[in-house]
């Protein structure tokens, strides 16, 4: 028997052209395990790099290289611009405006800035009280969420007293929303949730979150690093007050992502990491701080990876947002139905394609997920295994792991063919099918 | 095609029918290891008793949730350590570590010694399969050190 995913992909949006895009990623052209053609099927954790953000880091070094924001030479002039040519670039990507982008580190980084910000209201001043959380105060988040977007907020509530709460998970991997009214209530402060799912694929509805939220005047803050890479998201339009991702996950380089936050909110925040670049005034005794974005961003910044993601933003922007979801709607489609069909194969996560992105989380009835990894990379397909950093969500599902496939611009049906041949192999290599 | 290589029969008899398994409710010490990167998790406990030469390993028992490679890994430890001398079952620990920073070559490992756990040597060529295959030896190593300080601890207060 075989189980055939080829289908037509996009029906509706101008459809991605993969052999067009794939020519962009030279490394896609390698080979893996003794010759095999590699089948990535991992973007969820990090995605590959089209040269045109490779060569864009690289002019940038070339050409231009300089400490951003110290210097008044010429190549100083010209790497500023460049880093902040890149913010402007970013912002644009999400709707928003440069001096609501903060440059970091990554999506969890983001995520860190907020919390330790709200650590430190406490000692900042009148300016910082509405960030101020305690005893009798509630933070929000749900049982799904990546640890980036869970530790930081149980250590928050640790260090200040507050209490974490959480929304619970359905059975179909759904939001549980059915105390939502309960669990956010008038002490909470801040409701911090995944936009997209990184082991269930499921997309939150935002919107009801944020009403809720905005209901008992709590913060919103949205990890967004599933799904800037995937969706078109507009931050005005989610309405959240805080949304953070990774440039690594959306074609961009490694070392580089984003917090967007109101200016309002950034103007009153009190600073993350100090030291140089994010003053105002500096004497032996105190400090004022620069306005955001700067403020946030202490040290000389990682402006290469900025100009790299930059590139990223407008690979994709040429793509369009919308061909993207299209494209991952589809080969997630043909995914679900392809492993559906296989006996003993059960999907963690909406087997409905409605308001899901592209990652697949499964199990297979009698091997390991590792096992079930380790039988797939043999055949060249690169999947996730393990708890995918969300140990909870797991063990609701009451498994000891999964094994996940995520899909991007540069895959196609031939992928996802490989994929479920490689679980059909690894039934038949285990003996259980 | 390496597969075969690394999933070896004897590996995959004892991930299907695994010895030792299920814990002892008659045990010395106890221990709980987890590997962080995959969230597969054994507990081993230990039993020992005074032999000729120190003490000796009497029963060694295990639970958890895990791979083909960690499962059959703790199971064909047990079977290794029982009965031996606890030091005799501690250099085989030695052994098999050596075993797993081997890339795949067994070459400066005891052969005789190691055993059924040379069937493990394929394991070494896969770095992330490394933690799988020690999870149970290094669950092992720490139950029995307490085991054997739980016993020093009991003489010493017996005297």
């Amino acid at each position: 028997m075989t189980t055939s995913v080829a289908a037509p992909l996009a029906d509706s949006a101008p459809a991605i052209d993969v052999e067009r895009v794939r020519a962009d990623f030279p490394i896609l052209r390698r080979t893996v395990r003794d010759g095999r053609r590699l089948v990535y099927l991992d973007s969820g954790a990090t995605s590959q790099k089209p040269v045109q953000v490779l060569d864009a880091e690289r002019a940038f070094y070339v050409q231009h290289n300089a400490a951003v924001h110290r210097g008044a030479h010429q190549l100083a002039e010209e790497a500023t611009d460049a880093y902040e040519g890149a913010r402007a670039t970013v912002a644009r990507f999400i709707g928003a405006q440069p001096q609501e982008v903060v440059f970091t580190k990554n999506a969890t980084e983001g995520i860190n800035l907020v919390a330790y910000s709200m650590s430190n209201a406490a000692t900042s001043g009148p300016d910082a009280r509405r960030f101020v959380v305690g005893p009798g105060d509630s933070i929000v988040v749900t049982e799904m969420e990546h640890h980036a977007n869970l530790v930081p907020w149980q250590m928050l509530a640790q260090r200040t007293g507050a209490t974490l709460r959480w929304l619970g998970v359905t059975d179909e991997g759904r939001l549980d929303l059915s105390d939502l009214d309960t669990v956010v209530d008038t002490t909470t402060k801040l409701v911090a949730f995944s936009h997209q799912s990184n082991v269930l694929g499921t997309v939150n509805p935002a919107h009801l979150l944020v009403r809720r939220a905005r209901q008992v005047g709590a913060l919103v803050l949205v990890d967004a690093a599933q799904s800037v890479p995937h969706q078109r998201v507009d931050v005005h339009d989610l309405g959240a007050d805080f949304l953070a991702f990774s440039g690594h996950k959306m074609l961009g380089p490694l070392g580089i992502g984003v917090l967007w936050g109101r200016h309002e909110l950034l103007a009153a925040m009190p600073p993350f990491l100090t030291g140089g670049s994010m003053i105002e005034v500096v004497s032996m005794q105190e400090t004022t701080f620069a306005a955001p974005p700067q403020r946030f961003e202490a040290g000389v910044p990682m402006a290469a990876q900025a100009v790299g993601l930059a590139a990223a933003c407008d690979y994709l922007d040429a793509l369009g947002m919308d061909a993207v979801s299209a494209h991952e709607h589809a080969l997630t489609r043909l995914a679900l139905d392809g492993l559906s069909a296989l006996p003993g194969v059960r999907i963690i996560g909406p087997v409905d394609s409605v308001e899901r992105g592209s990652a697949v989380s499964f199990v297979v009835a009698g091997i390991h997920p590792h096992d079930v990894g380790q039988v797939l990379d043999d055949l060249g397909v690169e999947v996730r295994v393990g708890h995918h950093c969300a140990w909870p969500l797991i063990r609701r599902f009451d498994v000891p792991a999964t094994t996940r496939a995520t899909f991007y611009v540069y895959n196609d049906a031939a992928d996802v063919q490989a994929l479920v041949d490689g679980v059909r192999h690894a039934q038949r290599f285990f003996g259980v099918a | 095609m390496q597969l075969e290589s690394l999933y070896q029969e004897i590996i995959l008899d004892h991930y299907r029918h695994p010895h030792h398994r299920g814990l002892a409710e008659r045990f010395d010490a106890e221990a709980h290891h987890v590997n962080p990167t995959c969230g597969d998790e054994v507990t081993v406990r230990v039993r020992l008793e005074p032999g000729a030469d120190g003490l000796t390993v009497a029963e060694v028992t295990h639970a958890g949730l895990g791979c083909s490679i960690s499962q059959a890994s703790v199971s064909v430890m047990s079977d290794l350590v029982t009965g031996r001398p606890l030091d005799d079952a501690l250099t085989t620990h030695g052994q098999f570590v050596t075993l797993m920073q081997g890339r795949g070559e067994s070459g400066g490992v005891d052969e005789d010694r190691l055993d059924e756990a040379l069937a493990f040597v394929g394991v070494a060529k896969y770095p992330a399969r490394i933690k799988c295959a020690l999870l149970g030896w290094m669950a092992f190593k720490d139950a029995a050190a307490r085991a054997a300080a739980a016993r020093a601890a009991d003489q010493g207060g017996s005297r």
